[in-house]
């Protein structure tokens, strides 16, 4: 069972797993704890176009000192919802502008699902890569 | 060839699959260090050996633009490039070898004829199509329509997955230009009757453009004997390679077409003052065509022309039956357009708890390729109320032991996603 609220830790357990299925089966399973988004919150500005599945994200900010971002987002795609749960560990509560320096391919990388990162790859997830740094963007922006 | 016949792959037909898998260089690769089990055949087929060597000898040593030059090579090119065009002509049996145009693709076959036929078009005027269509046969017709004010007229969808042929008897008004209907669903599979919808619309003296890519390859065309005004099909479906396509037009219809594109070698002559365009089919084949793409296109209609196709259409029926069976017995299933009046080999369907996109993800670990989404065909996808599906489609090279690894991948993903 997936407790890693890390994301050195989540590093960790991926190296345990070593073959494809027990991946994905941990990746579903950091899916399915997500916390539920609002079926309210499911609307045209927070869905990211661009994936076979719907995917819905939405950018708080929190005003600090420091300003820091933090996201929700959801899918209705099991796998994506994994893949979303580990984006937000690796960008919540964290200023844009380090938002802005944060590798997500080196991590999926090393994760070993560096292939659902490919812009190539029509499951959206570059395309919420793309939408989390557009927020931080502009919020630092307006900071 | 003398290859080891699988047997959980002999079928009630008498085709020979393991013969044709040879034929396919790509089949024996793994994906993942599994064998591949290709089943997106309905996006894009594979190529056979006969296809590559035609386009590569003709690289290696038949080479030369078409059409033009007076030397030994380029009246070899040409000679090999209008034979493309006989083939073609003969695989749906055109009257003449001129109404074949060549097109990059079904895509372009299609644009040319909402942009060229539907030239004078009137706002008012009227398009009749239908739910089931590619997004390729609705497009270019919402550009039709955004550019003239024409009115697009929508054919439903029963629950089996058919054309609903009461809507389609009620589409007609005075008004109606052109019906342009697909002739099987790429989503579901479904084979619409299109002579009976020909022979109605003929009635109302409108003509009739069929989408084909998906009918091209497994039911045999006759554009004489459905007396079609319009035919576009893909190369790259029918095992030939992409960049080519085929309109199929009557010529008294595209005689009478304004050209769709201007360019080299569609003229007759050209002055500061004017133009007067060439006869057909150059009059639509502006600039240097895709040659290459045309006689490796020539060279996969030859090959399917080369088997028997009755016997092919028996061996993918069988596998469509088959994989429906298998996929039933899982009982979290839905099937979609599962009992049409008729079928090709195409397996649209959702597995409870699951999306498509966990299917397709996972069961590509075990080297099967299927499609997810919405198969460019939303209008489709709204009419089932789902966002989209997953897709098995099978061609000649598949077997049943391939639907068995399939079936096993997918309990292997329900079981992951349990």
């Amino acid at each position: 069972m997936p407790n890693s609220d890390t994301i050195e830790r989540l590093i960790d357990d991926f190296e345990i797993l070593e073959d494809w299925e027990d991946r994905y089966r941990y990746v579903i399973e950091l899916g399915k704890k997500l916390p539920p988004l609002d079926e309210a919150l499911k609307n045209d500005q927070s869905k990211v176009t661009g994936c076979v599945s719907q995917v819905w994200l939405i950018c708080d900010r929190s005003d600090g000192p420091p300003l820091t971002l933090s996201f929700r987002g959801t899918s209705d795609a099991h796998i994506v919802q994994g893949l979303i749960a580990i984006l937000l560990r690796l960008y919540n509560d964290k200023t844009p502008q380090e938002i802005m320096s944060v590798n997500a391919g080196s991590l999926f990388h090393r994760l070993g699902l560096d292939e659902h990162l490919s812009p190539q790859r029509s499951n959206g997830l570059a395309a919420m890569v793309k939408r989390i740094r557009q927020d931080a963007s502009r919020m630092a922006e307006t900071a | 060839m003398n290859k080891p016949v699988d047997m959980t792959s002999v079928t009630p037909a008498t085709f020979d699959v393991q013969a044709a898998r040879a034929d396919f260089p790509i089949l024996s690769r793994t994906v993942y260090d599994k064998p591949l089990v290709y089943l997106d055949n309905a996006a894009s087929a594979q190529k056979p050996a006969q296809v590559i060597e035609a386009m590569t000898n003709l690289m290696e040593s038949g080479y030369a633009n078409v059409h033009r030059g007076l030397h030994y090579l380029s009246n070899s090119a040409t000679v090999k490039f209008e034979e493309s065009r006989k083939t073609a002509a003969r695989f749906i049996n055109a009257a003449h070898d001129h109404e074949i145009i060549f097109t990059s693709g079904a895509t372009d076959a299609i644009n040319l004829v909402a942009d060229s036929f539907c030239a004078d078009i009137k706002p008012g005027d009227e398009i009749i199509l239908s739910v089931m269509e590619h997004h390729s046969n609705i497009v270019p017709w919402h550009f039709l329509r955004e550019r003239s004010g024409a009115v697009l007229k929508w054919v439903a969808m029963t629950d089996e997955g058919d054309l609903d042929l009461e809507s389609y008897r009620r589409a007609f008004s005075p008004r109606t230009k052109i019906v342009a209907l697909t002739h099987m669903s790429n989503a579901l599979g479904t084979i619409n009757p299109v002579k009976d919808l020909i022979a109605i619309a003929h009635q109302h003296g409108v003509p009739v453009l069929l989408d084909g890519c998906q009918a091209a390859v497994h039911v045999p065309v006759d554009v004489q004997d459905l007396d079609v005004d319009f035919y576009a099909f893909s190369g790259h479906k029918i095992y030939g390679p992409t960049g080519i396509g085929v309109l199929y037009g009557k010529s008294s219809l595209l005689n009478a077409m304004r050209p769709y594109r201007g360019g080299g070698e569609m003229i007759e002559q050209v002055s500061l003052e004017a133009v007067t365009y060439g006869s057909l089919p150059q009059k639509f084949e502006a600039g240097t065509p895709p040659i290459i793409e045309a006689i490796g296109l020539g060279a996969a209609l030859e090959y399917v022309m080369g088997m028997d196709r009755a016997a092919i259409a028996a061996h993918e029926a069988d596998l469509l039956v088959y994989a429906t069976d298998r996929l039933r017995q899982m009982n979290a299933v839905r099937i979609f357009a599962a009992t049409p009046h008729e079928k090709g080999s195409i397996l649209s369907f959702n597995l409870e708890g699951a999306h498509p996109h966990d299917i397709s993800t996972i069961i590509d670990r075990a080297g099967v390729a299927i499609r997810a989404g919405h198969h460019c065909a939303q209008p489709v996808m709204d009419r089932l109320n789902v966002t989209a599906t997953a897709r098995a489609s099978f061609a000649m090279y598949n077997t049943r032991s391939e639907v068995d690894n399939f079936i096993e991948a997918l309990e292997k993903a329900r079981a992951l996603l349990r």
